[in-house]
């Protein structure tokens, strides 16, 4: 096959046939899945005749609220394929024993490699981008984020990194270097392929997007809010996305200096980490946890956010120690860049730094410890309504104390001498990231789904979905903690202690339940659509909100506010609605500016995506063609002067005054009556 | 909880495997500091477990309690005790630490009446190499030592990053290319344990396992003797075919052996080890051999030498 010679390589680069996976039928597998999804999607909204409508109402939108949904959508996806490719790898565990099971040692190590990170960088990151993207600017009283163009960018670029993610299931092999990608491992002398380069390109694309989302979000939150609405006013979940955008500001860019000199290494030939010629790893290893360990924080207190939340809303009650919950979130976010070494107290550097950044860590765990006592005490003396939203929270506060205990050996060096690098910290950071991130996030998706679609999720399946996350998470993980006390390593395709087997099978019989999971959030979604009549809560607030964005109609209008509110208080709808003031007829309405779409994002995303395969497989008129591209877009839009436009007051009040003329006819919702199909959307409180 | 910690005390099987079950000071060391740590973490961890669902069943709303206050929201006393006990706690969790740390340090000689044991450890593609130097001995696969008598590893790669660990015995750290890391380990009884490499490093990682032999005196010597009697020397030839990407018994199409037993060289190239550190850093063959004449005084506040 032409493949080294002639015009093949100028062409194509390295990539060849035997880039097709047909070297292992469960590759082969995989890969026709991706194809064959992407096929059938493309093929459906071809049927449909939905491209226009696709590209008008969503690709090239400025909405947040769309951006926001899109990025979940990413999420959701990237969740089904890690979430398989983990249960994948508890399967061959769970016979592995003197067994080299079903998996290729390759292929597993590829499959960890994949699945985390997609869990961190496409299915995490894009999924608390998306639920702040959607929910914050609606809480903080305002109608769009302060660089709406810059929201539709980082989108791209994450949407760019995802596609890279999936490409590469279909051509080529990913990295076999783990989430991580420690070099000298993924440097060129040891792995020559195409495998780490996927990785650095991907993690690359991702960490640019965060970085410029992190800036978007801070600037938003300094300046975007409503009237009255003072920093100490604002909902706790706008001050965990503060926290969490300044964190990602801060600790994105190493990261991308890590994988950039890695890619540095790769192509030209630097020695930065590489074994020989001066390079060191341990720099590798410093750059990435600097990012690293902030990036745990990045990911988890958005959902302390969303925990605060729905805590309050769901036992009808103010946030108890909403100062506290501030001063511990800031705490949280101020030490995380303190204990980076943590991570790698194995290295051999003195055991004086080893316990400085160790009781530096434990002292993370103070503030975290005063949050959940803080939600305890919410609770206390409230009203609790076990909704869909408030299972997750109180099954996270649970969960999450087992993994802050076991957070609190790892951080003790002379403990982490015996549990580094065990199944114990796979135990460790998987209790931190299901119970702590995805719970939360899951809960979000619930609590702002009518906010998005109009609908309530449905209930039932809700928490069947619920019920098997939980016993999933309990079965696939807890079993591993005992298991890494024994000395069972991670990333092991194969072991050969008999001790480990009865642990093994029973972390694959969680993966079965984790694996329900996510059919049964599939399931939810699709009963949920096709009760949309019966779930609708035209009147906007099906939960008895305490918040903003229960004030406006569900689905939210472009615009967010007909009329920007002025606040007075903190849970400042729940204030109107005991004022009586929650939905007066304004006197007065105001064109309203929203920014126009632009194919901007859509074309910088898709052009570095493509620049970036053109990178990985040394396709070189590729790489240059989508770098220029890339460039191109951002200038050429500059020229465009009219990037905005109006819609008319008129149109905002009939809208407005047709939504206040339908909520009136509304039957108030008791709680008694939250999730069933009496509740449209208004709630007692406000019709008292 | 407590069906985590029931787990934790079956975690106990498996012999020679884990430090639950330790053969060395270190490891036993370990294992009780794992154990106070948890035991401390209760003051916090039960509380909170416990008042979860007991605070959420008891103010249900179905529950008619008459005792609603949806506008409390602080109190100094709750206030003092939420962040003063974790506070007070974190503190002698740190004294936990800070005694530990000198002593856990994996760089600490091991205090004993005997000279300690030294052996260099060279990390290769999904195999340790082990070299006594004062012997004059290697081996694969398999790794003897005397009982009650300190071990001072000295590690290094010849590839990529990997980890040494001796769960029974003690500490793990990392092996690294043109650097030499150190751990001090000893072994209180006669058994034999499981060593391995715990940091992933290709695609036989999962191989990279050998039988750590702990023995009396006697029977090391004894050992030792029998190594010598090999009439397999490791010079140059032989390194390169041992340091060949590939399993312990992918070795056997080479060497004539039992992967049961080890593979053993009668004699070593006196300066094996620090032409392999100096082979990725020709710069610091002069500096380690100057940490060398340092002496002991230098070691434990040291960072990987380079």
């Amino acid at each position: 096959m032409p493949t080294t010679e002639g015009w093949w390589p100028l062409l194509f680069g390295r990539l060849s046939y035997d880039a097709l996976p047909f070297y292992s039928a469960i590759a082969t597998a995989a890969a026709s899945v991706v194809v064959l999804g992407a096929i059938t999607v493309v093929a459906l909204i071809t049927y449909l005749g939905r491209w226009r409508w696709l590209w008008r109402e969503w690709l090239t939108s400025l909405d947040h609220k769309k951006i926001g949904i899109m990025y979940v959508v990413i999420a959701m996806v990237m969740l089904s394929r890690a979430v398989v490719e983990g249960s994948m790898m508890r399967a061959q565990q769970a016979i592995a024993l003197d067994n080299p099971g079903y998996l290729e040692p390759e292929h597993f190590a590829q499959l960890f490699s994949t699945h985390g990170s997609i869990m961190i960088f496409f299915m995490a990151m894009p999924f608390l981008t998306g639920i702040i993207n959607f929910a914050l600017p609606m809480q903080i009283g305002a109608r769009e984020v302060s660089f709406p163009l810059l929201n539709s960018i980082s989108l791209w670029l994450t949407a760019g990194g995802a596609g890279l993610m999936m490409v590469s299931l279909v051509i080529g092999k990913f990295s076999t270097g783990g989430w991580s990608g420690y070099p000298p491992y993924t440097d060129a002398a040891f792995n020559p392929g195409v495998g780490p380069d996927y990785w650095i390109f991907a993690v690359t694309l991702s960490s640019l997007a965060s970085t410029m989302t992190g800036i978007n979000i801070a600037v938003t939150i300094y300046k975007k809010r409503c009237g009255g609405m003072s920093p100490f006013r604002m909902p706790l979940f706008c001050w965990t996305s503060l926290c969490t955008s300044v964190l990602m500001i801060f600790a994105l860019p190493p990261l991308t200096v890590a994988t950039g000199l890695l890619a540095l290494d790769r192509y030209v030939g630097t020695h930065f980490f590489t074994n020989d010629g001066g390079g060191n790893m341990m720099n590798f290893a410093n750059l990435f946890w600097l990012f690293g360990h902030p990036e745990v924080y990045i990911l988890i207190l958005p959902a302390f956010g969303v925990y605060s939340q729905v805590i309050s809303n769901f036992s009808s009650k103010i946030l108890y120690g909403y100062d506290s919950l501030i001063i511990a979130t800031m705490c949280i976010a101020v030490l995380s860049f303190t204990v980076w070494v943590h991570h790698f107290f194995t290295m051999g550097q003195s055991a004086d730094l080893n316990a400085v950044f160790g009781i530096a860590t434990m002292t993370i765990g103070i503030p975290t410890g005063v949050k959940i006592f803080d939600w305890i005490l919410t609770m206390a003396w409230g009203r609790v309504r076990f909704t869909v939203p408030m299972i997750y929270s109180l099954a996270f506060m649970v969960l999450f104390t087992v993994g802050g205990l076991t957070g609190i050996l790892l951080a003790n060096p002379a403990i982490d001498f015996q549990v580094h690098n065990s199944v114990f910290l796979v135990a460790h950071f998987h209790n931190m990231l299901i119970p702590g991130l995805l719970y939360g996030m899951i809960a979000a998706y619930t609590y702002w789904f009518p906010k998005a679609f109009g609908f309530r999720l449905d209930e039932w399946w809700g928490r069947v979905a619920c019920g098997c996350w939980i016993t999933g998470f309990c079965l696939a993980f807890l079993p591993l903690y005992p298991l890494g006390l024994m000395g069972m390593p991670r990333r092991t395709q194969e072991f050969f202690e008999p001790a480990y087997l009865p642990y093994t099978i029973v972390a694959g019989v969680g993966a079965l339940f984790l694996l329900a999971a996510l059919a049964s959030l599939v399931t939810q979604l699709v009963v949920s659509i096709r009760r949309r009549e019966e779930l609708a809560v035209p009147g906007g607030d099906p939960w008895n909100g305490r918040t903003l964005e229960w004030a406006i109609p569900c689905p939210a209008p472009e615009y967010n506010f007909a009329v920007l509110p002025i606040v007075d208080s903190r849970d400042a709808f729940h204030a109107y609605k005991e004022k009586g003031t929650a939905y007066l007829d304004h006197r007065f309405y105001s064109d309203i500016e929203m920014p126009k779409n632009s194919m901007t994002g859509v074309v910088f995303g898709i052009a570095l995506a493509a620049a970036s395969f053109g990178f990985v497989w040394h396709i070189w008129w590729l790489a240059v063609l989508g770098v220029l591209v890339a460039i191109a877009a951002p200038v050429a839009r500059s020229f465009v002067l009219d990037t905005t436009r109006i819609i008319p007051a008129e149109e905002v009040r009939r809208d407005h005054e047709a939504w206040l003329a339908r909520l009136r006819k509304l039957p108030p919702a008791d709680r008694a009556v939250e999730t069933t199909p009496q509740n449209r959307g208004l709630a007692e409180a406000a019709a008292a | 909880m407590v069906a985590l910690s029931s787990l934790v005390l079956l975690a106990g099987c498996g012999s020679g495997i884990s430090f639950l079950d330790p053969h060395g000071p270190v490891a036993s060391t370990q294992r009780d500091l794992l154990f106070e740590v948890i035991a401390w973490m209760m003051i916090v961890v039960l509380p909170a477990i416990v008042l979860v669902p007991f605070v959420a069943w008891r103010f249900r709303r179905t529950g008619n309690n008459k005792s609603y206050h949806p506008n409390w929201q602080f109190s100094w006393p709750l206030e003092i005790i939420v962040w003063g006990v974790p506070v007070v706690l974190v503190c002698i969790l740190a004294t936990l630490i800070a005694g530990k740390a000198r002593s856990l340090d994996p760089y600490a000689a091991i205090p004993s009446d005997k000279p300690p044991l030294t052996v260099e450890v060279i990390g290769l593609d999904y195999k340790w190499l082990f070299v006594y130097p004062e012997q004059n001995i290697a081996s694969v696969g398999v790794l003897a030592l005397p009982v009650d008598r300190p071990v001072r590893f000295r590690l290094t790669s010849d590839t990529v990053m990997q980890s040494f660990m001796i769960p029974a015995l003690g500490s793990q750290i990392y092996a690294m290319a043109g650097m030499v890391t150190e751990l001090n380990l000893l072994a209180d009884r006669p058994a034999v344990l499981m060593g391995q490499n715990t940091q992933f490093n290709g695609l036989g990682f999962q191989n990279q396992k050998f039988d750590t032999l702990a023995m009396p005196q006697a029977d090391f010597d004894r050992w030792i003797a029998n190594a010598k009697q090999a009439e397999r020397p490791l010079d140059q030839d032989a390194y390169s075919i041992v340091s060949e990407k590939g399993k312990l018994a992918d070795l056997r199409s080479r060497f004539d052996f039992d992967p049961s037993k080890g593979l053993i060289f009668s004699s070593v190239e006196p300066a094996l080890f620090a032409t392999v550190v100096a082979r990725y850093r020709p710069e610091a063959a002069h500096r380690h051999e100057s940490d060398e004449a340092k002496g002991p005084a230098h070691k434990g506040h040291d960072h990987a030498n380079h």
